[in-house]
C-alpha cells in the first residue's frame, strides 16, 4: 500500500532536510512542472486527479485553481498554505509540517506555479512552534537551492514564499478571515461572491489550500491523474491522513486510502476501545461534525458515504466518545469552544452560540429545564448553513444536534435528576 | 427593468441593486441593522433575512440576507415566509439577550432603530434567562455619550467613522460575544463628523451629549427644516426646540446636498441661540445704553431715520430677506456688503466665472462623483468640512470601476473594499500646512498662496495655451504642474475645488483658469469655490460695495445713521479702521441677536430673530438657494426676524404710524422683481397659504405630549398655540399627518418607523431624492454668456522678506466660526491662540515650540505661543482664523515677530 504523503516522515529521526528529500525524489515534481509543464495543464491534471481539499471542505482542487483569471501578465497573486490547524482533535498537518517541511513547499511553488501566483504565503498556527521553525528554514534553504526566488530553475517563474504565523484564533483557518488577518485587518470572514480566486489577498486573485491538500500535488505532478485515483479503491480519490483520538489503545494519524471504513480505523489502527470503556460514538472529521454511532461502524471515511450516514468526513481525524464520558459535558466543551471563537460578526454565532454554551452547561450542572431542550433545537435550526455569515455555527450545530438525536435520554436524564450522572 | 415577485406580486424594479433597499423603495417594512443607505451591506447582523426562489414552482427556497442579493429579473421572494419571519424575530432575540431594559432612561427612546425593529419583528417574550453582559463605558470627550451595554454590533458606528469618514480613533476591539466599540482609551473623539454616530448608531449607544444637557424626547419637540448657518455648505438640518430652547440638531436629508450626514460645527453649533450673550431688549444709548419700550424706540429712530442721510451695512450671515428689507430702508445707493473690499473682491470674480458658465458649480452629491480632485489652497476640513467628506468618498470610489469587471455591485460595501485596498483616486492638494485630507493626496504640496497661485497658473497653461504660464518656476514645479495636468486631463469627471479661505485673488483666478482649460464645448469641468459665510454668495449676488466704499461715504457724504445688519465689523476688517469707521458717525443703529464688539458701540441695539426664530433664505456656495423655517415662536417678544424690524422701520420712515404698522409683504417676490438674478427664490417652498386637506403641516410630531401641563405652572388653561403667517407650517401638533412636500419636512417619521431611518419612505428610491424633488434652487444658469476669457494677473514668485511676515488666517472647524463658539462643546474644541511658523523661522526667532512670540500686525500686537509646523514654507505665519482674541485683523495681512519677552 502506497503512503506518498508519509512515506519519508519518520518522527523516530529529525524531519527531512532539502538534501534528504531531494535524495528521496524531493523537487522533482518542480522541476517537471516548470520546465515541461503549461500552468494550464497542471491545473487540468489536479482536475483529472480528482484532489478534493483536505481542510474539510471537500471541494475540487484543480477546480478550484481553474476559476484564477489566467490572461493577467504581471499581476500579483497570491497562493496560500492554510496550516492553522485549529479543529478540536485534528493534527494531521502538523505532522506534515513537522515531518516534512519540503514536501508542503515543493506542492506550494507547483500550485503557484500552475495559477501562476508570485507570492506565496504559510499561514500557519500560533501554537505551532517547532513547525515554525522548520518551515523557516525549509523556506531558507529553497531559495539557496534556487526553488525559490526569481526565475526558478530558469523557467522565468518568480516565487517568494513567507512564513506568517496567525495569534491563535479558530476563525483565521476559515479562508477568508485567514486573508483578513493576513492583511493585518480582524479576523472577520468575507461574503463570496467574490471568491478569493479573483479578489483575494489584497484584493488579488488568490488561491488558499489546506496543508495535505498542497502536499498531494508533487506526486500527482511525478506520477499523473490516474495513479492518484487508483491510490483509493473507493469513490474518492488519493489517500487520506486519519487520525483519532479519545479512550482507544492506540491514538494516532495513519495514511490510507480514501473510503477506509470506520471500523478498521478504530479497530485496526487504533487498537480498539480501551479496557473497561466502550464506544459510544464518534465525531468522524473534527469538532465540527456530526455524531456517528455505533451502526455506522461500517461507513466508509470518504465525502459521499460520511454524508450519507449524516455527519462530514471533515479533516478526517476522529474523536471518540465512549461511555464512561457525559456526552452532555463533551458537547458543552465544545461549544465553549466555538463560542469563544466566534469573530463576533454575525447575529446568530456571536449571540446563539454563547446561549448553547450557558444552557449546556446549567443542564450539565443540573439546572436545566425541559423547555431547554426546545432552545437548544431552536439554535441547531436557525443555526444552520447559509444562516450565519460563515461556516462556523453551522459546523459547531452538528455536534449539538446530533448530540440531541443520538443522546435525548442522557440530557432529559441530567433535566429530571438536576445532575449529571456522569458525576 | 427588471420583473421581481415578492409574496406573489410582481414588481418592476431596477436591476443590480440590493434587495434589500429594493424591498424599502417599495415601501416594505424589513428590518435592517448593519446596512446603510450611504455605507452600502456587508451581511453581518442577519436581520434583513428573507426567502429566494429557484422559480415559480419552487416552495421550499432558501434563506438570503436581503441585503447581499442582487435585484435580477424574474426573481421570487418572499417576506412574509414564516421560516423568514421566524428567523428575523430570532434575531432580535439573539441582540435582545444583552440588551439592557433600559428604553426609559435612554435617549435614544422614541425615535430607537432597534426598538421600531423589535416591534416589527413581533419579539416581546424573553427567554434567556441568564446575566447579561457589561461593559465600561468611555468618556468621549464633549459631544458623544457612550453607553456600550446597548450595543447590538451592528458594526455601523466603525464603519461610518473610520472607512466612510476616516477617522482613526474609534475601533472594534476583542472579539465573540464581547466585541467592543470604542478608542483604545478614554479621550475626545477627534473626528469632525463624530456627531453623526448619535444617527448612524441604530440604539442608544451614542447618543447627542448637547442633547443630553437639556434632554427631550424627538416626539416632544417642535420642529422645522432648517439650514446649516456655520459655513457656506448649506447643509440641510432639523432644528428642535421645547419650553423656548433649541435642543437639538439633526441632519435633514437633502439627496443634492448633505445626504446622510452633517459635520460636528453644524450639529453643535446651535447653542448660540440660547445663550446668555442673547441681545433681550432694545438698548437706546443715552450716555448708557438703556432699555426702551417701543414707543421711545420709535422716537429715537423717528429722529434719526431721515433719508439719504442713512446707510446700511448688509451682513454675509444674514438672510436674503433681512438684506434686502435692509436695502429697501435706505435705498440701493446707500446699500453696502458687510464685507472687506478683499472679500468682495473674491466674490466678484467667483460670481463672474458662476455667471459666465465655462464650467459647472457641482453639488456635494456630484462632487462624490469626482475622479480627479485638485485642490488649491483649501484646508477643507476646517472651511468646509461636508465637502472634504464628498471629495473623500470621490477619491475612495475611483477604483471602485474594476469591481464591475468582476461582477461586484456597487453596494457590497466590505467587497469593494477588499478590492480597493489602498488604491484610491488621483487627490491633489496645495496648501501651505498640512490638512487632513492630505492622507489621500499623493505628494501634499505645501506653497505659499502666490506660489499656489503659481502653480495652478501653470497646470492651466500646460492644459490650453491660451491660459498665460506663470514665468520662473522651478523645474520641479514645472514637472509637477504638468503632471497634474496630465492626471486631470486623463479624468472623466475632474474637480478643482478653491476658495476665499487664503484671501488670495491669484488663487481664485488659476482654479478658474484651470477649469476653464480642462472644459470642453460638451462637457464642463467641475469647479467648487468655498466661500466664508452661509449667504455670502446671496450677499455677493446683491452687488453692493464693501466696507471700504461705506468708509469713503461717510467721509465724503453728510451721512449721520449708519444700519449695521447682524454683523460684527471688527470681523470684517482692521480693529483701526472698524472704529474709524463706526466712530465717523452720529448714531449706529446695530440688529443682531448677540453682543459683540460692534453692537458695544451701538446708540441704538435692537435684537433679532437668529436662524430658529427666523424664516429666510440663503444662498449656498454652490448658488443653492435654501429657505429655513422658523423653529419656534420665541418667548421674548422683541426676537423678531431682522426683516420684520426693518420693514417697519421703512414703513415709519414712509409715515405710518406706530399703531398703523402692517406685516411685511412677500420681500422675495418684491426682491426677485428688483433683481432678477434671484429668480426662483420666491418659489422655493410652497407658500404660507399652501394647505393639504386644508391643513397646514404641523411641527409637532402627533405623539408631543404634556401641552396642557407644560406651562400649567404658570396657568392652568393653555394658552393659544402661537399663529405663522409666513409659512404653510403651523407650531402645533393639529394638522396634515402625511408626507409633506419636501422644503415643508419638519421631521422624518413614518407608522413604525419612529428613528431617523424612516427617511427611507421619503424618498423617491433609497439614496435617491426625495419625493417631488429635493429642495432649494440654484440661481446660475450655467449657459454660457460670456467669451471664455482667460485671468492673466500671475503673481510673481514669493520671496520670504527679512523681518516681516506673510500671516496666514488658518480655519479651525471649531473656534473660527462666530456662532458655533458659543456652544460650549465647540468651544472646549476650539485651538487656544498660537502662532504657527516653520522651524528655521523659529531658529531665526531664537524661539522653540511653545515659546511666547510677538506679533506686530496692523497697529496691533499679540504674544502668542509659538507652534512649529515643519511643512509651513519659510517666510509664512499662521494664526488661528477668527477665533476668539484674533479678531480685527484685515486680511490678507502682513506682520512682524519678534521674541517676546514673557
Amino acid at each position: 500500500m502506497e503512503r506518498p504523503l508519509t512515506q519519508h516522515i519518520n518522527f523516530n529521526r529529525s524531519s527531512l532536510n532539502l538534501k534528504d528529500y531531494q535524495s528521496v525524489g524531493g523537487y522533482q515534481a518542480v522541476e517537471k512542472a516548470l520546465t515541461s509543464m503549461a500552468p494550464g495543464d497542471i491545473t487540468k491534471m489536479v482536475i483529472e486527479a480528482d484532489l478534493k481539499g483536505r481542510g474539510g471542505a471537500g471541494f475540487s482542487t484543480g477546480t478550484k485553481w481553474s476559476f484564477v483569471p489566467m490572461n493577467t501578465l504581471g499581476q500579483t497573486k497570491y497562493l496560500i498554505a492554510n496550516a492553522d490547524e485549529m479543529e478540536p482533535g485534528t493534527f494531521k498537518d502538523r505532522m506534515l509540517l513537522e515531518g516534512n517541511p519540503h514536501q508542503l513547499i515543493e506542492g506550494m511553488i507547483v500550485a503557484a506555479y500552475a495559477i501562476q501566483a508570485n507570492i506565496s504565503y504559510v499561514f500557519l498556527r500560533w501554537a505551532y512552534k517547532k513547525a515554525a521553525w522548520l518551515i523557516k528554514h525549509a523556506i531558507e534553504e529553497a531559495y539557496t537551492a534556487g526553488y525559490l526566488g526569481k526565475n526558478i530553475l530558469g523557467s522565468g517563474f518568480n516565487l517568494e514564499m513567507h512564513l506568517h504565523t496567525g495569534i491563535g484564533r479558530y476563525m483565521c483557518g476559515e479562508e477568508t478571515a485567514l486573508l483578513n488577518a493576513l492583511e493585518g485587518k480582524r479576523a472577520t470572514p468575507r461574503t463570496k461572491p467574490p471568491f478569493p480566486q479573483v479578489s483575494g489577498l489584497f484584493g488579488k486573485p488568490t488561491i488558499v489550500n489546506n496543508v495535505e491538500t498542497l502536499c498531494n500535488i508533487p506526486h500527482i505532478v511525478n506520477h499523473g491523474a490516474d495513479w492518484f485515483k487508483d491510490l483509493s479503491p473507493g469513490s474518492d480519490a488519493g489517500t487520506k491522513i486519519y487520525g483519532i483520538s479519545g479512550r482507544v489503545n492506540k491514538p494516532g494519524l495513519w495514511e490510507l486510502p480514501m473510503g477506509t471504513t470506520v471500523r478498521e480505523l478504530l479497530e485496526t489502527h487504533a487498537g480498539g476501545m480501551k479496557k473497561g470503556v466502550s464506544f459510544r460514538a464518534v465525531l468522524p472529521g473534527g469538532a465540527s461534525t456530526d455524531f456517528l454511532v455505533e451502526e455506522h461502524l461500517d461507513v466508509k471515511m470518504d465525502y459521499k458515504s460520511i454524508a450519507a450516514a449524516g455527519s462530514r468526513l471533515g479533516t478526517g481525524t476522529m474523536i471518540v466518545l465512549d461511555d464512561q464520558t457525559c456526552p452532555v459535558g463533551f458537547i458543552h466543551n465544545l461549544e465553549h469552544f466555538f463560542a469563544q471563537e466566534s469573530c463576533g460578526w454575525c447575529t446568530p454565532c456571536r449571540e446563539g452560540l454563547p446561549w448553547t454554551e450557558k444552557i449546556l452547561l446549567s443542564i450539565e450542572n443540573g439546572t436545566g429545564r425541559p423547555e431547554d431542550l426546545e432552545l437548544l433545537e431552536m439554535h441547531t435550526k436557525h443555526l444552520g448553513p447559509g444562516n450565519t455569515f460563515c461556516a462556523l455555527a453551522p459546523g459547531a450545530m452538528e455536534p449539538l444536534q446530533s448530540g440531541l438525536k443520538y443522546f435525548r435520554a442522557d440530557f432529559e436524564k441530567h433535566i429530571k435528576e438536576k445532575k449529571c450522572p456522569w458525576r | 427593468m427588471a420583473t421581481i415577485y415578492i409574496d406573489h406580486k410582481a414588481y418592476e424594479v431596477t436591476p443590480g441593486k440590493n434587495v434589500l433597499e429594493t424591498c424599502l423603495t417599495l415601501g416594505f417594512d424589513l428590518p435592517y441593522f448593519c446596512w446603510h443607505p450611504a455605507m452600502g451591506s456587508v451581511g453581518a447582523c442577519r436581520q434583513c433575512a428573507i426567502k429566494l426562489f429557484k422559480d415559480e414552482e419552487d416552495t421550499k427556497g432558501r434563506l438570503v440576507m436581503s441585503c447581499m442579493e442582487t435585484v435580477k429579473d424574474n426573481m421570487y421572494l418572499s417576506i412574509e415566509d414564516p421560516s423568514a419571519r421566524a428567523f428575523r424575530t430570532q434575531v432580535i432575540e439573539w441582540l435582545m439577550t444583552n440588551h439592557p431594559h433600559d428604553c426609559a432612561v435612554c435617549d435614544e427612546g422614541g425615535s430607537c432603530h432597534l426598538q421600531d425593529m423589535t416591534v416589527m419583528t413581533g419579539h416581546n417574550y424573553r427567554r434567556f434567562q441568564f446575566p447579561k453582559r457589561s461593559y465600561k463605558n468611555q468618556y468621549l470627550g464633549p459631544f458623544i455619550n457612550h453607553e456600550m451595554n446597548r450595543c447590538i454590533q451592528c458594526y455601523r458606528c466603525v464603519r461610518f467613522y473610520k472607512d466612510y469618514a476616516g477617522g482613526k480613533d474609534l475601533d472594534v476591539f476583542a472579539a465573540h460575544n464581547h466585541v467592543y466599540f470604542g478608542r483604545a482609551a478614554d479621550g475626545t473623539l477627534e473626528s469632525e463628523f463624530s456627531g453623526n454616530l448619535a444617527e448612524v448608531c441604530p440604539t442608544g449607544v451614542f447618543t447627542d451629549k448637547s442633547l443630553k444637557s437639556h434632554y427631550t424626547r424627538k416626539w416632544d419637540m417642535t420642529m422645522a427644516p432648517s439650514i446649516c448657518q456655520h459655513c457656506s455648505l448649506g447643509c440641510n438640518i432639523i432644528a428642535g426646540e421645547r419650553y423656548g430652547e433649541l435642543r437639538q440638531i439633526t441632519n435633514r436629508y437633502n439627496g443634492a446636498v448633505n445626504g446622510y450626514f452633517i459635520c460636528d460645527r453644524g450639529r453643535f453649533g446651535y447653542e448660540f441661540v440660547n445663550s446668555i450673550n442673547r441681545i433681550q431688549q432694545p438698548l437706546v444709548r443715552a450716555h448708557i445704553p438703556e432699555p426702551a419700550d417701543k414707543d421711545s424706540l420709535y422716537r429715537q429712530l423717528a429722529i434719526i431715520l431721515t433719508k439719504h442721510r442713512t446707510i446700511g451695512i448688509a451682513s454675509p450671515r444674514a438672510s436674503l430677506e433681512a438684506n434686502f428689507a435692509l436695502r429697501q430702508l435706505v435705498g440701493k445707493e446707500n446699500f453696502y456688503q458687510g464685507v472687506s473690499e478683499t472679500e468682495a473682491q473674491l466674490m466678484r470674480n467667483i460670481l463672474l466665472t458662476l455667471n459666465a458658465g465655462h464650467t459647472h458649480s457641482p453639488s456635494l452629491k456630484e462632487t462624490e462623483a469626482a475622479d480627479v480632485v485638485f485642490i488649491l489652497g483649501e484646508d477643507l476640513t476646517n472651511s468646509a468640512p461636508m465637502l472634504a467628506l464628498a471629495v473623500r468618498q470621490a477619491i475612495r470610489k475611483v477604483p471602485f470601476e474594476k469591481a464591475a469587471q468582476i461582477s461586484i455591485p456597487t453596494w457590497h460595501d466590505a467587497a469593494l473594499r477588499e478590492l480597493a485596498q489602498e488604491e484610491k483616486g488621483e487627490l491633489f492638494i496645495a496648501y501651505p500646512t498640512k490638512t487632513k485630507l492630505d492622507e489621500l493626496a499623493g505628494k501634499p504640496l505645501h506653497l505659499s498662496p502666490d506660489e499656489i497661485a503659481r502653480l495652478g497658473y501653470a497646470v492651466a497653461a500646460y492644459l490650453n495655451t491660451n491660459s498665460p504660464a506663470p514665468e520662473g518656476l522651478s523645474k520641479h514645479s514645472l514637472k509637477l504642474a504638468r503632471h497634474i495636468a496630465d492626471s486631470l486631463k486623463k479624468a472623466k469627471n475632474s474637480l478643482i475645488i478653491c476658495g476665499t479661505s487664503l484671501f488670495n485673488e491669484a488663487i481664485i483666478n488659476a482654479a478658474t483658469n484651470i477649469a476653464m482649460a480642462l472644459s470642453g464645448e460638451e462637457k464642463k469641468a467641475n469647479l467648487s469655490f468655498i466661500v466664508p459665510e452661509c449667504n455670502s454668495m446671496g450677499l455677493a449676488m446683491m452687488d453692493a460695495p464693501s466696507l471700504t466704499y461705506a468708509m469713503e461715504a461717510l467721509e465724503n457724504r453728510d451721512i449721520d445713521t449708519v444700519i449695521v445688519l447682524e454683523n460684527d465689523l471688527y470681523r470684517r476688517g482692521g480693529k483701526k479702521e472698524i472704529d474709524l469707521l463706526l466712530e465717523q458717525r452720529k448714531n449706529l443703529v446695530v440688529l443682531d441677536h448677540l453682543h459683540h464688539e460692534t453692537s458695544n458701540k451701538a446708540s441704538i441695539l435692537i435684537p433679532v430673530a437668529t436662524f430658529a426664530e427666523a424664516e429666510g433664505t440663503i444662498v449656498n456656495n454652490e448658488g443653492r438657494a435654501q429657505r429655513f423655517f422658523q423653529v419656534f415662536s420665541p418667548k421674548n417678544e422683541n426676537f423678531r426676524e431682522s426683516w420684520s424690524w426693518l420693514d417697519e422701520f421703512r414703513q415709519f420712515q414712509n409715515g405710518i404710524s406706530p399703531e398703523e404698522l402692517q406685516e411685511p409683504g412677500n420681500l422675495l417676490a418684491g426682491m426677485v422683481r428688483l433683481m432678477p438674478q434671484f429668480k426662483g427664490v420666491d418659489t422655493l417652498s410652497p407658500a404660507a397659504d399652501f394647505r393639504i386637506s386644508g391643513q397646514k403641516i404641523p411641527r409637532e410630531p402627533h405623539r408631543y405630549s404634556g401641552r396642557t401641563a407644560m406651562l400649567a405652572n404658570i396657568n392652568v388653561s393653555e394658552p393659544k398655540p402661537p399663529e405663522d403667517h409666513h409659512s404653510a407650517l403651523s407650531f402645533t401638533m393639529e394638522g396634515y399627518k402625511g408626507m409633506p412636500p419636501a422644503p415643508l419636512i419638519p421631521f422624518f417619521w413614518a407608522p413604525g418607523w419612529n428613528s431617523v431611518q424612516s427617511v427611507n419612505k421619503y424618498q423617491t428610491e433609497v439614496g435617491g431624492s426625495l419625493r417631488g424633488g429635493d429642495p432649494g434652487e440654484r440661481l446660475f444658469s450655467e449657459i454660457r454668456s460670456a467669451e471664455r476669457r482667460y485671468q492673466n494677473h500671475i503673481p510673481p514668485t514669493f520671496i520670504p522678506s527679512a523681518g516681516e511676515w506673510l500671516i496666514l488666517p488658518l480655519p479651525h472647524i471649531f473656534g473660527s466660526e462666530e456662532l458655533s463658539i458659543y456652544s460650549p462643546g465647540i468651544n472646549e474644541r476650539s485651538p487656544k491662540p498660537y502662532i504657527a511658523i516653520n522651524r528655521k523661522d523659529a531658529k531665526n526667532l531664537n524661539a522653540v515650540e511653545n515659546d511666547l512670540v510677538q506679533l506686530r500686525i496692523q497697529d496691533q500686537s499679540y504674544f502668542l505661543p509659538v507652534r512649529i509646523m515643519e511643512e509651513l514654507p519659510e517666510g509664512l505665519a499662521g494664526i488661528p482664523y477668527q477665533i476668539p482674541g484674533l479678531t480685527g485683523i484685515s486680511w490678507p495681512a502682513k506682520g512682524i515677530l519678534t521674541k517676546g519677552n514673557t
